[in-house]
């Protein structure tokens, strides 16, 4: 079915938490993929009041196409603001695809420790997967076309809406 | 989204492929103010990488970095290796002073061999200027301008490496800098570092950088750098928000440039006194390796001023930005 309607990312937010609630330890801590995910994983963090401060993980060190496509620009320093062994972690992105993001955080996440566990939530899961990787929360399965992606950013307010672009 | 192709001289910058990205860092000289922002974001991004348990992230992964120093340093040579390490890169050293250049092979046979042996960058420092442009040059020649150059000093000319990381040191003390005034103070003329220090600061847009001292220690022409020149050093730290102090360079000194060590710390050697006559809250900073009692006092070496050690831990993060955006270009 094509995309018509965009659905509203705050209110995908709130069924995000409502879906992670129930799996809360004490121990969660959440961790936000720039720059989407970070945007995702504070508005978690006040929805289910987690007392933690959430980790943000820049995974331009760690890409897969490094070689071909070089650094990105501007890259906005990754900060993990608590201790990562043992935790139960919580990686959170906008929009899963290929998982070969997901697959860069997962191993920069290990050079800060051992976590007892990494589950992932997205608002977006767009298909398409390379690798074996699987988002346990999850709150839209859009169908796109291979040029088309989707981004999330925020509006003069500082509201998360999602907009459709072209691959270039 | 297509960006416009940016425009490219016809005499070409040796440092720049055609798409305009830095392929080599040989100058800090001609590099445009993006390319250094770029440089210096890149490093700030990198400073984290340090702290953390396992301190490496493998983006030089696969990659055999040589160091070849053909002249000696501990400093800059171990921070390139620690760089180039915590970027997950292979790091060969090559004790060129006793090798295969002590029996009599040119340069240029060593570098193919290099080569030859799968090389993906070079760090360099050599006596000679213009020695790591020539590699450059003779990569590009053979076709393999895929392996890359990084100039760690050559000669008088330049150190970028030196030139960045004290831009990003100033950047990072007093954020902006063009309300700043910097004094360069010392031996300008053997300088390399003092150079790429004027090139990278007049490039960001610093709002005044001075050249202080003796008119012996200067090079002719200075001012046309883009410096304000001063021969006294109370006049020349005057509201000063930064004074970088260069090592008196006894090993380059030949011929009688200066009477002695000693009446030149009483005219120019950083005291608290004259320290005073800068703004309250300037930094001091030195390259390395310090002369105590010559250009510096050590109260004021080791005094709540001076940024001197912060200068080495920032050199890493700025080694890894350059090295990893070179291998990405």
């Amino acid at each position: 079915m094509p995309l018509t309607k965009l659905p509203d990312a705050e209110a995908q937010c709130a069924e995000l938490a409502e879906l992670i609630r129930p799996h809360l330890q004490a121990n969660t801590v959440l961790v936000g993929i720039h720059s989407g995910g970070a945007w995702i994983a504070r508005r978690l963090r006040e929805l289910l009041e987690l007392p933690s401060e959430v980790g943000l993980i820049n995974v331009s060190f760690h890409r897969d196409d490094f070689g071909e496509k070089g650094l990105h620009r501007q890259i906005k320093p990754t900060s993990i603001p608590f201790d990562v062994e043992g935790r139960s972690l919580i990686l959170v992105d906008d929009v899963l695809f290929t998982g070969r993001t997901t697959r860069a955080a997962i191993n920069e996440l290990f050079d800060y420790g051992r976590p007892a566990s990494i589950k992932l939530a997205v608002l977006a899961d767009r298909g398409g997967r390379e690798l074996p990787i699987f988002a346990e929360f999850c709150t839209w399965k859009p169908e796109l076309g291979k040029d088309e992606e989707l981004v999330l950013e925020p509006d003069a307010t500082g509201r998360l809406q999602w907009r459709r672009a072209e691959h270039a | 989204m297509h960006k416009p192709a940016p425009h490219i001289p016809s005499h070409r910058n040796p440092q720049l492929n055609a798409n305009g990205e830095l392929n080599h860092l040989l100058s800090i000289d001609g590099l445009p103010r993006e390319i250094l922002t770029q440089i210096l974001d890149t490093a700030s991004s990198f400073l984290e990488v340090s702290d953390r348990d396992v301190k490496k992230v493998p983006l030089l992964r696969g990659k055999s970095v040589f160091n070849l120093f053909f002249e000696n340093s501990t400093r800059t040579r171990t921070t390139f290796e620690i760089a180039a390490k915590r970027l997950s890169a292979d790091v060969i050293n090559l004790d060129v002073g006793r090798s295969s250049t002590a029996k009599g092979e040119t340069l240029l046979d060593t570098i193919d061999n290099l080569v030859a042996m799968h090389a993906d960058m070079f760090v360099v420092r050599h006596a000679a200027s213009g020695a790591p442009y020539l590699i450059a040059e003779h990569l590009q020649r053979i076709g393999r301008s895929d392996v890359h150059v990084v100039n760690a000093g050559d000669g008088r000319h330049a150190h970028p490496t030196q030139g960045l990381l004290d831009t990003y040191t100033i950047r990072h003390y007093k954020k902006d800098l063009t309300n700043l005034t910097v004094a360069v103070v010392g031996d300008i003329l053997h300088s390399r570092v003092a150079r790429s220090d004027i090139h990278a600061l007049t490039t960001l847009g610093t709002g005044e950088v001075r050249a202080v001292g003796p008119q012996t220690l200067l090079p002719v022409a200075v001012e046309k750098m883009g410096v304000r020149v001063f021969h006294d050093l109370s006049e020349g730290l005057r509201d000063c928000d930064v004074i970088i102090m260069l090592r008196l360079q006894n090993e380059r000194m030949n011929g009688a440039l200066l009477p002695s060590a000693r009446e030149y710390f009483d005219c120019y050697g950083l005291t608290p006194k004259t320290l005073a006559l800068a703004k309250p809250d300037a930094i001091v900073m030195h390259p390395g390796p310090m002369n105590r009692g010559v250009e510096i006092d050590s109260e004021v070496a080791d005094g709540s001023q001076a940024v001197i050690l912060p200068q080495v831990t920032f050199g890493i993060a700025v080694r890894m930005a350059v090295m990893s955006i070179l291998a990405g270009n």
